[in-house]
């Protein structure tokens, strides 16, 4: 295929489009308006460097229609104080926006944004952080008002939302911050007392004198004494939490190693007598901090992407009272409400139909593709969206007792009901502790027997030779590197718990649409009934006819849109379209709708893929157009090698239609089931997990939230909604389903170095133990022992950072690695 | 030997400057975006076309 790519989102150009934006002096090929109007802007700006600097696509501009007053609802000052305050002392009067910018890609959006913002009047000073997608704008509210900011992201494609969740994100930077400070302290101190500690190793081995050896122990108690009461902090408070709530985990032998080994080398360093371990505390510190922080900061990421359930929602609806319409909050409204819905809104609470009659998108409730048809007296729920004509809506519920808040409880339940693993290594540390203080005790009581003088410093090496350190590192160091190595991959990790958990999972389940499939409908085939019509003229007829429409179907015809214009639009709900393009009048849509036009008999519906429309004018049909959902092209490939890995895979979907079978077909999966609620894809996923099953979901939608918060494992694709992210184990970020069998590959790679460490660990301290117990260990040995085996252990783990995953590339894929 | 009981001390300094210096850098916000700020330098303004002129007005 030798098509050409959108300049803009680098998807390809569908044949027949003829869109384009002059950059840097050449014509460029655009796949859509909505790319041509943000490429436009950006252009006119003046910043058409962006498209230099950038070193991935820009995300595909949602088409929304472009009603002016769409953003007016965030100046209200009720909707204001959730995401605007003072910019603080010394800076006048200057506000402060929080927004949460989607699609930011790459650094040079970063500085499209700065730039762009920048220039508005009354814009004083914008920073945009990429890895957290968050723009704070300092603006003057006399001059400039909040929805311009808002206005002017959305016109150069980036998809802003007020940042309500503040408090948290406030927490999280100085949950990183802190960390990162005491990384930096245990990393300083950590080299200066190594470098000390040389000249000690030096100096026990071939003479030195007592008075420098004196300071030198002095000074290294100096270095150690921060490292280990601020950086190593962390530990001993898990450790104190943990005896608290009656469990060993693995903070308990560290903080037991850290503080017994410093309390030990400080009597040492007093009373100028045994020995002093500073060296070995603080590096082992460090290394711990460096795999935490490195597993806090990928969490975080993920989880920052949410802004929860009430991100779903508008900030404001239009309420009637008694003739007049006004805009008011959400959360103002109550039941008897009337409330009215353009099309295209997103419905703000439960209600009732009053007045009209138009389709409704309720496929984040439900998973269900179609449209479903409302009239007067039908329910709609919250969260889901108006389709082609507005409707008049009496509030039922509101608030918490929305069916979209019954969504969340299910999801709370699902999480408490999720099956627990115990991570293998705070298994390990129950009994290794347990072990360790025994050997201790017996070492000091035999020792007692024979020579009460070095009883107490035999027991103190035991303890510190035995120090978890290369223990407590296994399994961390191997997390760390393979979560590094995964997020290469296109795997965003949000808890080590996956790592642990993705070799063990015997069945995969996916979602259908938005997982399996594009989400995106696409023009699948054309069937020509009359002679003089070519496939280009069907394309831009029904473009023209769908140019208003707000169906999902509409977005197949994107590209066409512009080639000719119709006029006299008229939408008949849950039917089809009408319209005249140069004098002749056409419809659009279902069989019966189209040919009713002409008084004639629906032709038969053709067999094959997809929704069938039917395009007629008054001489009776013109053509079928099928419309449906495609294939990932990696969703093949992607299921051949699961099951080449032994997974079982299945297909799970809220969609009624036969498209599910077909599709299970499609992509190689013999076992599905359609027309699944969240309540039975949960009750599925438990049933499965009660016949002692481990399951890995992989989803999309709000309607799979519950089953990715219950079940073992969960991936959420990057289009997912915002509440399915946040509470997945991991996130894919470029849409390539091969990246799952690499990460379960690699996930057992980490399994087995995980063991190989943990081997090394107990081996090390098997072979020091009776021999520190028999008093034949000198200290500096010991030392130099657990740093050693420390390191094996880190560089071992270091391996899964190269790992490259055994199945090759194959040739719909290699256009796209090579294209690197 | 006796230059170490005054180098020492004076590298201890040295290491409490380096850690006051880190701190001050992690609290104003330096490693929140270790992405961006990288490649901000890379994006230069004298591209053809492109006149900084609305900059210099900006900044006070």
């Amino acid at each position: 295929m030798s098509s050409t790519a959108c300049f803009h989102c680098g998807l390809p150009v569908p044949a027949g489009s003829n869109h384009s934006v002059l950059i840097g002096g050449s014509a460029r090929p655009m796949c859509c308006p909505g790319c041509e109007a943000v490429a436009g802007a950006i252009v006119a700006g003046g910043l058409d460097n962006f498209y230099r600097y950038r070193d991935s696509r820009s995300e595909r501009p949602e088409e929304a229609p472009q009603r002016t007053d769409r953003w007016t609802a965030y100046d209200l000052a009720e909707v204001q104080q959730q995401y605007v305050r003072p910019a603080g002392e010394g800076s006048g009067n200057l506000e402060l926006a929080g927004l949460l910018v989607g699609g930011i890609s790459c650094a040079a959006c970063v500085w499209l944004i700065e730039k762009h913002l920048g220039r508005i009047d009354g814009v004083e000073k914008v920073s945009v952080n990429a890895s957290t997608q968050r723009a704070q704008i300092a603006f003057d509210p006399a001059v400039v008002q909040p929805s311009r900011l808002f206005a002017e992201l959305s016109r150069i494609g980036y998809r802003p939302a007020p940042a309500t969740a503040a408090n948290s994100e406030g927490l999280i930077q100085r949950e990183q911050r802190a960390a990162l400070r005491r990384l930096g302290v245990a990393g300083l101190g950590t080299m200066q007392v190594m470098m000390f500690a040389v000249a000690l190793y030096f100096g026990a081995s071939s003479g030195i004198e007592s008075a420098l050896e004196r300071y030198l122990r002095w000074v290294s108690l100096l270095v150690a004494t921060p490292v280990v009461l601020y950086a190593a902090r962390p530990f001993f408070t898990a450790a104190w939490r943990s005896l608290r709530g009656r469990s060993l985990s693995m903070d308990v032998p560290v903080s037991l190693a850290i503080g017994l080994a410093y309390a030990a080398s400080l009597y040492a360093t007093a009373f100028d007598t045994g020995e002093v371990y500073f060296e070995s505390i603080s590096m082992f510190t460090f290394f711990l901090l460096l795999g935490r922080t490195v597993e806090m900061r990928a969490r975080h990421r993920a989880g920052l992407a949410s802004g929860g359930l009430a991100q779903l929602l508008p900030l404001t609806a239009t309420k009637i009272d008694g003739g007049e319409t006004a805009s008011v909050p959400v959360a103002a409204l109550v039941p008897g409400d009337r409330v009215l819905l353009r099309p295209g809104d997103t419905i703000p609470a439960d209600g009732e139909v009053l007045e009209g009659e138009s389709g409704v998108d309720e496929s984040l409730l439900s998973g269900e593709s179609a449209m479903r048809p409302k009239n007067i007296g039908s329910r709609v729920f919250a969260g889901s969206v108006n389709g082609d004509s507005s409707l008049v809506v009496r509030v039922t519920a509101a608030g918490q007792s929305t069916r979209l808040s019954a969504i969340e409880r299910l999801v709370e339940r699902a999480q408490l009901e999720k099956p627990r693993q115990v991570a293998l290594a705070d298994r390990v540390a129950g009994w290794f502790v347990g072990l360790v203080l025994l050997a201790a005790l017996g070492a000091f009581a035999a020792w007692w027997q024979v020579d009460p003088d070095r009883a107490f410093w035999i027991a103190l090496s035991v303890l510190v030779v035995t120090c978890p350190c290369a223990l407590s590192l296994a399994t961390p160091a191997a997390l760390a590197a393979a979560t590094l190595r995964l997020q290469q991959t296109g795997l965003l990790v949000a808890g080590g718990r996956l790592l642990e958990t993705l070799p063990r999972i015997g069945r995969l389940v996916f979602d259908k649409t938005g997982t399996l499939t594009r989400g995106e409908p696409r023009l699948l085939q054309i069937l020509l009934l009359r002679d003089g019509w070519s496939e280009q003229r069907v394309k831009d007829t029904a473009a023209a006819l769908e140019s208003r429409s707000n169906h999902p179907l509409a977005r197949a015809f994107r590209p066409w849109r512009g080639n000719l214009q119709a006029t006299g639009l008229r939408v008949h709900t849950g039917r089809g379209l009408e319209g005249a393009i140069d004098g002749e009048r056409y419809r659009l849509g279902r069989a019966d709708f189209a040919a009713q036009f002409t008084a004639q008999a629906a032709p038969e519906i053709p067999a094959g893929a997809g929704q069938w429309l039917l395009l007629a004018d008054a001489g009776g049909p013109v053509a079928w157009i099928a419309v449906g959902d495609g294939l990932r092209p990696s969703a093949n490939e992607a299921v051949r090698q699961l099951q080449a890995q032994g997974l079982q895979v299945e297909l799970l979907s809220g969609d009624q239609s036969g498209e599910v079978a077909r599709l299970a077909g499609a992509a190689g999966i013999r076992h599905f089931r359609a027309g699944a609620s969240p309540e039975d894809k949960l009750a599925h996923l438990q049933r499965l997990q009660r016949d002692g099953e481990r399951v890995l979901m992989v989803g999309d939608g709000l309607n799979d939230v519950p089953v990715l918060s219950g079940a073992d494992a969960s991936v959420a694709m990057m289009s997912a909604a915002d509440l399915a992210q946040s509470r997945a184990d991991a996130i894919l970020l470029n849409g390539d389903l091969t990246v799952l069998p690499r990460a379960i590959a690699l996930a057992r790679k980490s399994r087995r170095i995980v063991r190989q460490n943990l081997a090394w660990a107990l081996g090390y301290n098997a072979l020091a133990l009776p021999l520190a117990v028999c008093g034949l260990v000198p200290p500096w040995a010991a030392a130099i022992g657990m740093s050693i085996s420390s390191l094996v252990v880190v560089l071992n783990a270091l391996r899964l950072s190269r790992h490259h995953s055994p199945p090759p590339p194959q040739a719909g894929e290699g256009s796209y690695i090579s294209g690197h | 030997m006796d230059s170490l009981y005054f180098l020492i001390p004076i590298a201890i300094l040295f290491i409490g400057t380096a850690v006051k210096l880190f701190f001050w850098a992690v609290n104003s916000g330096q490693y929140d975006d270790l992405e961006t700020e990288g490649r901000r330098i890379l994006f230069d303004e004298d591209a053809p076309g492109n006149t900084p002129a609305e900059e210099e007005g900006k900044d006070p």
